[in-house]
């Protein structure tokens, strides 16, 4: 499948599909979008990554494996919740700050952190199973895969 | 629209009915799937049809402009399509690996954990 | 008290729970020794009870407690009355000397540690029960006791014996576990009432109400069981099998004890009706008559007094159901001599044991030399038990005489009953008590010399408690017998009578027990080879009928699951989907609401109207799929229709995830399907290709049937107001959809992504668990 024209476009496919799915996610809140979909997003494009390269390559370019991934996008929404306790108010209730970066007031609050939690998780559990798959060299195949 | 969609509905849930009532594992999969869309299918038609406004409130105003989408079953549905999809994943990677092992994808083979001569447990204390 | 009573007393009932963690951590450090310190948390609690013992012989009742759920009216709470407290004395005094003798008679075994602490488990249970005065709490200890029980008696569980008795003691009492917690239930229903407290005093009401019987069996269910009454005695001779300080505690002193304190407890409130009086003095009659002469056919220490504990188990109920006020003072002093006495023999022949290496009363004798101080502990504990003169036993068989003797015919009855018990008693106990003792040496497995301070104190102190209680019978009556009789009977009652005999009836009778007694012990081989000859021809007891319960529940449950489980996926499936399409159809059919003929929707737009084809086309193509590169596109084709129709109807959230959804299920279809295989065609027969498309029909007509009629009904836009309400304002955020998943339902997301997670790593395991057995690591 790894074509000569995949190899030279999957790269930036990749960038740019990866950038989106962070775009995706964080404009969530207002737009359609959020973490489960720009999770989908990711994921697509390191599928596409993969398939151009090879299952180490991804391995590779994301540096964690990825099941450490979801895991730590687990905590940070669990986190997430947590923070209330700290404010007095029920498990979940969102908590919002406005700080002023560059003139730009930016709105950061725990439920975005938490739909961050959503992305790493859908992004790490899924690219874990279709790597463990890419992998995986059946019989029928013999690793042509590889 | 909703009784066309009921129909529809009715459709995905025969035919996911008819797949999981196979012997064949990778056809209760291909079930499995259809069944999952059936199910976000009913749960959307359950919560009314609106032709596409969507369920987002406009800048400058603080609810959904009449005729807008019932935004809940959509809220129930995202997460139920991740799911169903991880689900999926995880059947194939079982279909997959239960063929490997055992060679075959005929459930009735599959005797692994109820044997056919199941012997009587020990009668000792 | 002070005014901290509550919080201390609170204290003393999780002390037995301290120790019980504590011990095998101090047992490890200083080996049997252990023993010396953690008897030290009994001892505290035992001192503590003594505290109350002022206030209840005032006629006091000392209650205290914390609530647990009051929302339910349960609590954590206890209740001390003359009856309580005298058995929470018992249970930490005898509990006191256990410990010690166990240190001694457990010395060196490896898991020394793991005995002492199941013993303080249990004390901790049985002190929980009687002192508790919610009903859950009653029998929430009253199963631990069960539990507590079964571990000790398995405690040597390599031994298949011993398994078995644990087993059983486990089924019978916890059987009668669940009656007793049905009664209690009826209790609560009949009255009101959730507290023993409060339960005692009641004024009528449970005697007359129509459920009273069935309360009453269900109660007796749990006592007798858990008192070995006849015909569910047979697990205590087997519950022998557990060492010697288990028997002495558990089966002989305390927790078999718990069915007669549970009647003594309800005798204010369900006595003196006629079935009370007539089952539980018939069965304890037969369990007393039954338990003495099984008790002179054995010749095992330890049998023939299990045997004789079972006799005086059903001595007792056959006194708590006689029916006077005499019987239940009687019942008070017997209950109190016989945990001293027979603690002490039981301890006696487990010393014998221990030092001689074997019980069998035929195979021991002239011990009295090597062994004096066990010697002098067995016989004050045998005279207690004979009911000779100067012994608290001698002032329990005189009081029972005076209460059973009138001149009508059942105490007549009665009255021979107990005369036939107690004669054969005080044969079994004097042949405990002397014949490994006295006569010739025999020359036994092990050269027998006296024991260790630790196995000699505890039989003594209990020997010698009988004869001081007896010769100080005011002091013991006014803190003793007197608080608990009144307790029993819910009325001031004072016990008076002493150990100087007074000559009448009652004395008369005792003589005839003891000449009787006397008499058998003579000719104690003879009248073993009796029974024994006897009970042969009497054929198999309900000992072997448990072995048959238990195979055949083994069968039964085998049949069963053979029948409902027949291991065949299909069968299953078709199961399930069968009951889901009826579930659907019938209803609506029956009663009459099916939806009605839905107009045709009118402007359907033609995108809308190509998606649709679109998706069914995509549903024929599955169903028709012949190889795999079909199977996967026409699964993507209906995909994507889905995908599309949401947009259509103002969902592109649900549209994006689908279309990315659909496309990563093609690539891991793609990935994995090449490496399966997809038979050509559905190997279905036709008669089976009907059926199932049946089935499949009727499931999908069914949906559809439910949903139009849904749709009919007016929608319920409560919530879908609130989130549209709230969702700017409150949460900030534009996108009701996405705040509904991060913000309002947050929590729920939080588990679905923990689902997500839980599936990945499934998944890794799956592929791995082939890859770490055939060596291939990655």
């Amino acid at each position: 499948m790894s074509t000569l024209i995949l190899r030279t476009v999957a790269p930036a496919l990749t960038a740019l599909m990866l950038l989106f799915s962070v775009f995706v996610l964080l404009r969530g809140h207002n737009e359609p979008g959020g973490g489960f979909i720009g999770g989908l997003i990711a994921v697509s494009a390191l599928a596409i990554y993969g398939i151009a390269f090879g299952v180490g390559a991804v391995r590779r370019a994301i540096r964690f494996h990825p099941m450490a991934i979801a895991g730590a996008g687990l905590l940070l929404a669990t986190l997430s919740g947590f923070l209330s306790i700290f404010f007095g108010v029920p498990f979940m209730t969102g908590l919002w700050v406005y700080p002023v970066i560059f003139d730009v007031e930016v709105p950061l609050s725990t439920v975005m952190s938490f739909d961050l939690g959503v992305y790493l998780v859908v992004v790490g559990a899924i690219i874990s199973i279709a790597l463990a798959l890419e992998q995986e060299p059946g019989p029928e195949l013999g690793g042509e895969e590889d | 629209m909703e009784p066309l969609f009921a129909v529809l509905i009715g459709l995905f849930f025969a035919a996911a009915v008819y797949l999981m009532l196979s012997k064949h594992t990778v056809r209760i999969l291909l079930g499995i799937v259809l069944l999952g869309n059936g199910v976000n299918l009913t749960l959307f038609t359950a919560g009314r049809l609106t032709r596409e406004v969507p369920p987002i409130i406009p800048a400058g105003m603080d609810a959904l402009p009449a005729g807008a989408a019932n935004p809940l079953p959509q809220a129930l549905i995202l997460t139920a399509i991740v799911i169903s999809f991880s689900f999926f994943a995880f059947l194939l990677v079982l279909t997959y690996r239960a063929y490997q092992e055992l060679g075959t994808d005929d459930t009735d083979e599959m005797r692994l954990a109820e044997p056919r001569d199941e012997q009587l447990p020990p009668m000792g204390y | 008290m002070a005014a901290d009573a509550p919080a201390l007393t609170f204290i003393a009932l999780f002390l037995p729970f301290l120790g019980a963690v504590l011990a095998p951590f101090l047992t490890r450090r200083l080996k049997h020794n252990a023993a010396w310190l953690l008897a030290l948390a009994p001892l505290a609690a035992f001192l503590h009870f003594c505290g109350f013992l002022p206030e209840i012989a005032a006629g006091e009742a000392a209650t205290g407690g914390y609530a647990w759920a009051p929302s339910f009216n349960l609590s954590f709470s206890w209740f001390l009355d003359g009856l309580s407290l005298t058995f929470a004395l018992l249970i930490t005094g005898i509990g006191t000397l256990i410990v010690v003798y166990s240190g001694g008679y457990m010395k060196g075994h490896p898991d020394q540690g793991r005995f002492l602490a199941f013993i303080l488990l249990f004390m901790g249970a049985m002190l929980g029960l009687v002192v508790s005065d919610s009903f859950l709490m009653l029998f929430v200890y009253w199963e631990l006791t069960s539990l507590t029980s079964f571990l000790l008696i398995g405690f040597d569980h390599e031994r298949e014996a011993a398994r078995r008795a644990a087993l059983q003691a486990l089924v019978v009492t916890g059987a009668g576990g669940l009656s007793l917690l049905a009664g209690l239930v009826f209790l609560w229903n009949i009255t009101g009432v959730t507290q023993l407290s409060l339960l005692v005093h009641l004024d009528g009401g449970l005697r007359e109400s129509p459920f009273y019987l069935a309360a009453l069996l269900l109660v007796l269910g749990g006592a007798f069981t858990k008192s070995a009454q006849f015909p569910f005695h047979f697990w205590l001779p087997n519950a022998m099998e557990a060492p010697t300080p288990v028997s002495a505690y558990l089966h002989s002193a305390t927790m078999v004890k718990a069915g007669v304190y549970l009647l003594m407890r309800l005798n204010p409130v369900m006595g003196a009706t006629p079935a009370w009086e007539i089952l539980l003095p018939f069965f304890g009659g037969i369990t007393l008559i039954s338990g003495t002469l099984l008790a002179v056919r054995q010749t095992d220490l330890k049998l023939m007094l299990a045997y004789t504990t079972m006799a005086s188990l059903g001595l007792l109920v056959m006194l708590t159901g006689f029916g006077s006020a005499h019987a239940v003072e009687a019942a008070m002093l017997y209950l109190v001599a016989h945990s001293l006495f027979k603690g002490a023999l039981f301890m006696v022949a487990g010393t014998v044991d221990h030092e001689t290496g074997t019980r069998d009363v035929t195979r021991l004798g002239g011990l009295c030399a090597a062994m004096p101080v066990t010697f002098g502990a067995a016989l004050l504990a045998a005279l207690s038990m004979g009911g000779l003169p100067l012994f608290f036993g001698f002032l329990a068989k005189e009081e029972i005489y005076a209460a059973l003797w009138a001149g009508n015919p059942r105490a007549v009855f009665f009255t021979i009953l107990a005369l036939i018990g107690n004669a054969l008693m005080f044969a079994v106990a004097f042949a405990v008590a002397l014949k490994p003792f006295l006569g010739a040496p025999v020359e036994t497995p092990k050269h027998a010399h006296e024991g260790p301070p630790s196995l000699w104190l505890g039989p003594a102190v209990l020997a010698a408690l009988g004869l001081l209680g007896a010769l100080f019978s005011g002091i013991a009556h006014r803190y003793v017998s007197s608080p608990m009789a009144s307790a029993v009977m819910d009325d001031a009652v004072t016990i008076d009578i002493t150990t100087v005999p007074h000559l009448g009836m009652p004395l008369l009778l005792s003589v005839i027990t003891v000449l009787l007694g006397a008499l058998v012990y003579w000719r104690l081989g003879d009248a073993r080879a009796l029974m024994a000859r006897m009970l042969e021809n009497l054929g198999p007891g309900p000992d072997r009928g448990f072995d048959h319960f238990v195979s055949d529940l083994v069968r039964f449950s085998v049949a069963v699951t053979r029948f409902i489980q027949p291991g065949r996926l299909e069968i299953y499936i078709t199961v399930t989907f069968v009951l889901l399409a009826l579930t659907l159809l019938v209803p609506p059919v029956v009663f009459g609401e099916l939806p009605g003929m839905p107009a045709w929707p009118d402007g359907i737009l033609v995108q809308e109207a190509a998606f649709f084809l679109i998706a069914v086309i995509g549903i024929v193509a599955v169903l028709r799929a012949r190889d795999r590169l079909t199977a996967i596109v026409s699964l993507g084709i209906q995909g994507f229709a889905v995908a599309v129709l949401f947009l259509l109807f103002g969902a592109p959230d649900l549209s994006f995830t689908q279309f990315m959804v659909e496309t990563l299920s093609v690539v891991i279809l793609a990935l994995v399907m090449t490496r399966l295989r997809l038979s050509p065609a559905d190997h279905r027969p036709a008669g089976q290709l009907f059926v199932d498309a049946t089935i499949a029909a009727a499931c999908g007509i069914g949906f559809t049937l439910l949903l139009l009629k849904s749709v009919e009904a007016p929608f319920d836009t409560l919530l879908t107001d609130f989130f549209n309400a709230y969702s700017k304002v409150v949460a900030h955020g534009a996108n009701v959809v996405n705040v509904v998943i991060v913000d309002f339902r947050g929590t729920d997301t939080l588990g679905e992504i923990a689902v997500v997670m839980i599936t990945g790593l499934a998944v890794l395991a799956l592929i791995r668990v082939r890859a770490g057995r055939k060596g291939d690591v990655k």
